[in-house]
């Protein structure tokens, strides 16, 4: 009996996207159900909340500090660790089709190896290791990319190119004349990052990466193990899902988002008691970073494009629930479903109207922190699992762990967490006891760094010096009263001890850099 | 306008160095692009990906070790200057500074990939003094 790993992501989605998150517009039963056959974890946090970094926790098991890529544009080195790898040695077969991104987009002198691969049109390159062997880059043998758009040399792109060239222009310009994310707006609210897009589902980068997953899982042989992710793009910005499915959620019957906080002034005052990188970048004076529009400033955001904003994405989600379930549906026509363990999960979250903002940055909160994750494990490798929920909070970090545990590995010596627990019981035993994420921007000058803990049901940031803060501000939240972390506490005397412990907690584990921090070789 | 910079420190004199990299029309044996040409003060580059950038040679200074350009007649870049210096540090080591200045200020990211990549490249050549380690 073969055992599969089935991991499936998703780019910038937040935890309220599913429905036994809960969710109550887009309809995701496919993911659903399998939380309905394993465990949901109701507080799965990132070790950053920008792709390269977090996605680079996912493969190697370590924290940024650990594995470098402090922000997107900072490549993951080919040598690092991988978990890939580690099956690929065991003799699983090993693909990633859809976005990897441990690589930079932009990169105009072919410095890249995701984009080389793209380019050559090869299914990886093999890498030699000190010892004389080779492997696959990252452990994969079949790499096949995609990202939000149709520009530069990765497969979509190609291929919308080649085969539908008019569909390149249909979806949204996510880059500007100025390389930088673009502000322009459109659909019916002039909502950045917003289009209509008129290209028919099947061109969609949704629709092709489960197209090119099914291809290559159909070339598979029944008696092989096997590590298949699958990556989708969405809900990423653009907001640029096809027009023929824009039926199926009206943003005009959208309710808000319970974290938009619909009267100006009050959302004025609740920024004003956070560091001072929240509403300088509010009100358009600080841009730190190159995870939103530069020339965007989200005081001009409107209710109206909120609700917008929202419908999209609730329909990228449906999009991708109903793309996952096709690839499902082969699963079970090989008769290989019940040898396989699904996990599902993202690499961060989006704000989607939280505070009046769009888009992601340097804050750490549930909106761009609290991740859908859920474990669907195999029936025929543990027997029928009772639906669980553990609420214990867990990092994206351990998923290199489980992978492992799933493949009967030993834990890989370079992991820096424990896989997955079962339940908060088994939380406890494996030390689940607190999750770090971890903030640096550089941007031409303009420095911003957090380090923040989430441990039980408080999360405490800190601000460390930098163009805004002279290191004695940051937030400290108490989820269970504050679930919409309006009430930061960090000043507050009466939780002077718990925020004490929690920096102190937080400070004894975080993992020191190692080596020189290296360099950002793009955007993104 | 963005701004970057990378070095390397080199187990080589700087007159040795600057006799390699002083050369405007020799940039595509230490940078990552596959062709250089040169017709008096402009040089015409071609990366790997096909785009050819013009540009103007500033200057050739073989007293300070500097080379100065700038890309120009370029729809995308509006404005540029690179720079690269070789430094002196004992008669036998020397550091390398690469800096660009570049509007689009996204576009200094790339450049300072590729000049990153010439570092490494001239590590290799050279090698790192001891006691520098790597990056």
């Amino acid at each position: 009996m073969a055992r599969r790993i089935l991991f499936i992501t998703t780019d910038q989605q937040r935890f309220d996207a599913l429905g036994c998150n809960g969710g109550v517009v887009a309809r995701t039963p496919v993911v659903d159900s399998f939380a309905k056959e394993g465990i949901r974890y109701n507080r799965a946090l990132p070790s950053n909340v920008v792709c390269m970094p977090s996605r680079s926790s996912m493969i190697t098991g370590q924290h940024v500090s650990t594995h470098g890529v402090w922000m997107n544009g900072v490549t993951l080195p080919v040598d690092a660790p991988s978990i890939a790898a580690d099956l690929w040695r065991k003799g699983y077969r090993t693909s990633l089709i859809g976005k990897a991104h441990f690589e930079p987009f932009l990169d105009p002198f072919a410095l890249f190896t995701e984009n080389t691969i793209a380019t050559q049109g090869v299914e990886t390159v093999m890498h030699k290791n000190a010892d004389g062997t080779e492997e696959p880059h990252r452990g994969f043998e079949h790499l096949e990319f995609a990202t939000h758009n149709a520009m530069g040399p990765l497969h979509y792109a190609q291929w919308i190119r080649a085969n539908f060239p008019e569909g390149a222009d249909m979806l949204y310009p996510v880059i500007n004349r100025k390389l930088q994310v673009n502000e322009m707006g459109g659909g019916d609210t002039g909502a950045p990052q917003v289009k209509h897009n008129p290209m028919p589902l099947e061109w969609y980068h949704t629709s092709w990466v489960a197209d090119r997953a099914m291809n290559w899982l159909s070339s598979q042989n029944d008696e092989d193990d096997m590590f298949c992710w699958v990556s989708f793009p969405d809900p990423h910005h653009a907001w640029d899902p096809p027009m023929s499915e824009l039926h199926r959620v009206n943003w005009r019957d959208l309710d808000l988002p319970a974290g938009y906080i619909s009267d100006p002034a009050e959302r004025e005052r609740i920024l004003s008691t956070k560091p001072a990188q929240w509403l300088a970048w509010y009100n358009g004076e600080f841009v730190s970073n190159f995870e939103a529009p530069a020339q965007w400033v989200p005081n001009t955001l409107t209710a109206d494009q909120v609700r917008e904003v929202n419908a999209m994405v609730h329909i990228e989600n449906e999009l991708i629930d109903e793309a996952i379930g096709r690839i499902v549906g082969l699963f079970k026509e090989r008769g290989w479903w019940d040898d396989t363990d699904v996990i599902f999960t993202t690499d961060h979250g989006e704000f989607q109207g939280d505070f009046g903002l769009l888009f992601k940055g340097p804050y750490h909160v549930d909106s761009l922190m609290r991740l859908p994750l859920i474990w669907r494990p195999a029936p025929s490798r543990v027997g029928t699992t009772t639906p669980t929920v553990v609420n214990t909070p867990v990092s994206l970090v351990s998923l290199a762990a489980t992978f492992a545990h799933i493949a009967g590995l030993p834990q890989p010596a370079y992991v820096e967490a424990a896989r997955l627990p079962l339940n908060d019981a088994e939380a406890v035993e494996l030390k689940h006891e607190r999750v770090l994420t971890e903030w640096d921007s550089v941007l031409f000058g303009k420095i911003v760094s957090l380090r923040t803990i989430t441990r039980g049901s408080w999360v405490c940031t800190a601000t460390l010096p930098g163009s805004l803060h002279d290191g004695t501000d940051g937030e400290l939240y108490n989820l269970d009263n504050d679930p919409l972390q309006h009430h930061n506490l960090w000043h507050n005397s009466e939780h002077r001890a718990m925020r004490d412990d929690l920096l102190a907690d937080m400070w004894d584990h975080l993992p020191e850099r190692k080596g020189v921090r290296r360099e950002c070789d793009a955007p993104v | 306008m963005g701004s970057v910079r990378r070095h390397a420190i080199l187990n080589a004199s700087a007159a040795l160095v600057w006799e390699f990299i002083g050369r405007p029309g020799a940039l595509h044996e230490w940078f990552p692009i596959t062709a250089t040409r040169v017709e008096g003060d402009k040089r015409w580059i071609t990366l790997p990906t096909g785009i050819v950038f013009e540009e103007d040679i500033l200057l050739v200074d073989h007293d300070l070790r500097r080379f100065q350009y700038a890309i120009t007649n370029n729809p995308l870049i509006t404005s540029h200057l690179g720079t690269y210096d070789v430094i002196e540090l004992t008669p036998t080591t020397c550091i390398v500074v690469y800096s660009t200045n570049v509007e689009p200020e996204v576009f200094a990211l790339a450049i300072g990939a590729a000049a990153g990549e010439g570092m490494r490249f001239l590590e290799k050549k050279y090698g790192i003094p001891k006691n520098e380690g790597t990056r």
